[in-house]
């Protein structure tokens, strides 16, 4: 590197600061704090080792602050300029976080979480190239490419092996990006890591053509890899409509729907907890899964007979029918299902190939929960069968299965979250090799062990504090990460951190949506050794 | 030593300052500006803080004597003796000293000799003077019977014209005053706004 290019990268030196505070960087005269930003990676020469850190806070300072009082005369340019950096100076505050061993970048053994801090007066530059490489790792066999780090050029990599192994969330408030962001996590993890995905897609923006705010329209997973993916629809109109083929249409019978589903329900269908109790007391009654196909046809007919038998309150009665015939709206309710869904995604998961659910004209939260939850505890079962059989056969485990759902916290609030089935795939971790992603503007209305138990989390811009502290609960530098995520820009940059990276970070995400952008995206290097195999392949062709 | 032109002579001298005679009258150095002399060991660099032309006998006062003249030049036409009753001379704040080629910006073992020669300074040695800046310390705390601001400034400003790009080395001369007057930003105000050029 050159001596300018030196000079130009270098920021200041230390001079005060603590490994739990971050340490104080006095700013060089010749950089303005306007050209500093939160968030920003910065490497420091101590010593003996060369620090990584971020920068979290910045600070103007007088040496004396009767300066302050009496300022000089600034609107002069020449004493401007000899003022600022020594009179008055600016100051940035530095979380150091990793070192790399060796003064030099790319020197010595790999990074280490910091475990003290630079000596007096080290100097501080901005992180180069070598540096986030070092620490971030490259870009390879199982790291994915997500962004690039504030103000840098540098790939921001995420180790997809790593990542699909636990439950992950992704949180932002509406519009920062956090669809645009899960399709490209979602090809990175068939790109990647040895995993299928199963996506609950609402407002059917994974599979087929998703629509950008700039209203064009951008490619769905099934139009960048076709042979890897396959979109189920609840509702044939829609795919009518949209002029496209599904691989398979979705039904669901009445006989598949349990008392807990409808549990899952009660707020979004209003049901007060009488009505939830009648619900299974009615199930008992009707003894068999035809049980909610006969409630529905009770609601039509004199059922005084069966209220007073059950010993239901008229009230409850009133606020249950009106609850469950909302169900009755939806068209892939059927009082039996031709196929069995479930047995075919499994079948689909089982070749390699990622699933899309995706809603058409449903994209109703009942809806979502409803078959969510119902598809997913089914599938969960059947997947941890396989997976204690593989166990007990010695033979090989199957993939990792990763869920995909948005507005998580309709699964996952604290009222819920011990029974629901997403829940217990995100507490039992990775035991049974199923994990979930969660998509979610208000992360403060899940769960808090739910949250804990989250691998990896990549938060857009959240502005309501709540929110913020939901995410953040137990992160270490939790006030520096605070600050850090209050300043996101509102789209397409997200602060990550978790056991898919060593360090927290801030990140540029990729674009997504350009040609160019589907080309860097390249083929499905990983997906390769799995090549799906019979039947998917010829249903789809 | 390359010297500059030979202009004067030393006729009092101190560690930290000399007197010097000028050997024509009028002959006296601009205000701040860098002469150098010797001592027993060394070459020594000062700074012109006070100049003016008086009377040799400290007894006998000058009296006007231009009435009717058409310029100052003229009285001394028709008084030619004047020039050998009169006599200009500067004061020189010592700045640092230049023993075996290496510069340094602080105090000589040794005072100016007396009788020593008095050298103006070439632009070129102006400018490797000021290369470092660490004689602003014995400036801002030497205690001058004039305003040693303005010799300050004064300096700074004849210096910076034989840097290659005058504005940033004053910029930088600034610099180093701030850090130096950081407690006093009344004084460093007033200095700044002499360095403007
Ligand atoms: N990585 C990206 N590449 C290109 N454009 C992006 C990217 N991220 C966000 N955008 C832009 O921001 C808009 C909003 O992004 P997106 O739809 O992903 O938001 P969201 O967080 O999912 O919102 P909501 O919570 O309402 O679903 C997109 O339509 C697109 O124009
Ligand atoms: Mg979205």
């Amino acid at each position: 590197m050159t001596d300018k290019m030196e000079m130009e990268r270098r920021l200041g030196i230390v001079i005060s600061g603590s490994l739990t505070q971050g340490v104080q960087v006095k700013l060089d005269p010749a950089k303005s704090v306007e050209d500093i930003a939160v968030g920003r990676y910065v490497a420091i020469k101590g010593e003996k080792k060369r620090f990584f850190g971020m920068i979290t806070d910045v600070s103007l300072e007088a040496v004396d602050p009767r300066a302050l009082v009496m300022p000089p005369d600034i609107s002069d340019p020449f004493i401007a300029k000899v003022v600022s950096g020594t009179t008055i100076f600016g100051k940035l505050r530095v979380l150091p976080m990793q070192t790399i061993s060796g003064a030099v970048a790319g020197e010595g053994e790999g990074p280490q979480p910091a475990r003290t801090v630079p000596a007096h007066f080290s100097q501080v530059e901005l992180a180069s190239q070598a540096d986030v490489e070092s620490v971030f790792g490259k870009e390879d066999a199982c790291r994915f490419h997500i962004g690039t780090p504030l103000d840098m050029e540098t790939k921001i990599c995420l180790d997809m092996v790593e990542l699909v192994k636990r439950s992950n969330g992704v949180f932002g408030k509406s519009g920062t990006g956090k669809t645009f962001l899960t399709r490209m996590l979602l090809i990175g993890m068939m790109q990647k890591s040895n995993s299928t995905s199963l996506i609950f897609d609402m407002h059917n923006e994974y599979g087929w053509e998703g629509t950008s705010e700039k209203e064009h329209k951008v490619k769905g997973l099934k139009q960048l890899f076709p042979g890897s993916v396959a979109v189920f629809s609840l509702d044939e109109n829609y795919d009518r409509r949209r002029k496209v083929k599904s691989d398979f249409t979705v039904k669901i019978g009445y006989d598949e729907i349990e008392p807990e589903d409808i549990q899952m329900l009660r707020p979004v269908l209003n049901l007060t907890e009488a009505s939830v109790q009648a619900v299974y007391e009615l199930a008992k009654e009707f003894t068999d899964e035809k049980w909610l196909e006969r409630t529905l046809q009770a609601f039509e007919s004199d059922s005084s007979g069966l209220v007073e038998k059950l010993k239901i309150h008229e009230g409850t009665w009133r606020n249950l029918r009106r609850g469950l015939r909302q169900l009755t709206r939806f068209k892939f309710l059927v009082r039996q299902a031709p196929e069995d869904t479930v047995k075919t995604i499994l079948e689909y998961i089982g070749s390699g190939k990622s699933v899309v659910l995706q809603f058409g004209g449903y994209d109703d939260i009942a809806a979502y929960v409803l078959v969510a939850n119902l598809l997913t505890r089914r599938i969960y079962n059947q997947w941890r069968e396989k997976v204690d059989r593989s166990l007990a056969e010695d033979s090989k485990e199957p993939d990792q299965l990763v869920i995909t759902i948005e507005e998580a916290h309709r699964f996952l609030n604290p009222e819920i979250a011990s029974q629901t089935i997403f829940g217990k795939i995100a507490r039992e971790m990775r035991k049974y090799r199923v994990t979930i992603l969660v998509i979610d503007q208000r992360p403060s209305g899940i769960d808090e062990e739910v949250m804990s138990q989250l691998g990896t989390k990549i938060i857009c811009l959240l502005d309501n504090e709540k929110d913020v502290d939901a995410v953040l609960t137990g992160v270490a530098g939790k006030n520096e990460l605070k600050a850090v995520l209050s300043k996101l820009e509102s789209k397409q940059q997200a602060l990550i951190f978790g056991h898919a990276l060593p360090m927290p970070v801030v990140v540029k995400i990729r674009e997504y949506g350009s040609a160019e952008s589907y080309k860097e995206l390249g083929p499905l290097i990983g997906g390769s050794s799995r090549k799906s195999t019979g039947k998917p392949d010829d249903l789809w062709s | 030593m390359d010297l500059g032109k030979q202009f004067a002579e030393v006729i009092e001298t101190s560690n930290s300052e000399f007197l010097a005679q000028c050997y024509e009258l009028d002959g006296v150095p601009a205000l701040g500006s860098l002469v150098k002399t010797r001592s027993r060991d060394c070459e020594i660099y000062a700074l012109v803080y006070a100049s003016g032309t008086h009377s040799i006998e400290p007894g006998r006062r000058i009296v006007a004597r231009g009435q009717g003249a058409t310029s100052p030049a003229d009285v001394f036409k028709a008084n030619p003796q004047l020039a050998k009753l009169l006599c200009s001379d500067f004061r020189a704040l010592v700045v640092g000293h230049d023993r075996g080629g290496v510069m340094r910006q602080y105090l000589p073992p040794s005072p100016a000799g007396i009788y020593a020669f008095v050298y103006s300074c070439k632009p070129e040695e102006v400018r490797i003077f000021t290369g470092s800046l660490d004689f602003l310390s014995l400036l801002i705390d030497s205690r001058l019977p004039v305003a040693t601001d303005e010799v300050i400034a004064a300096f700074l400003r004849l210096a910076s014209l034989t840097h290659q790009a005058p504005q940033e080395f004053l910029i930088k001369a600034g610099q180093g005053l701030a850090w130096l007057l950081s407690n006093d930003i009344r004084r460093l105000d007033s200095i700044l706004k002499r360095l403007r050029i």
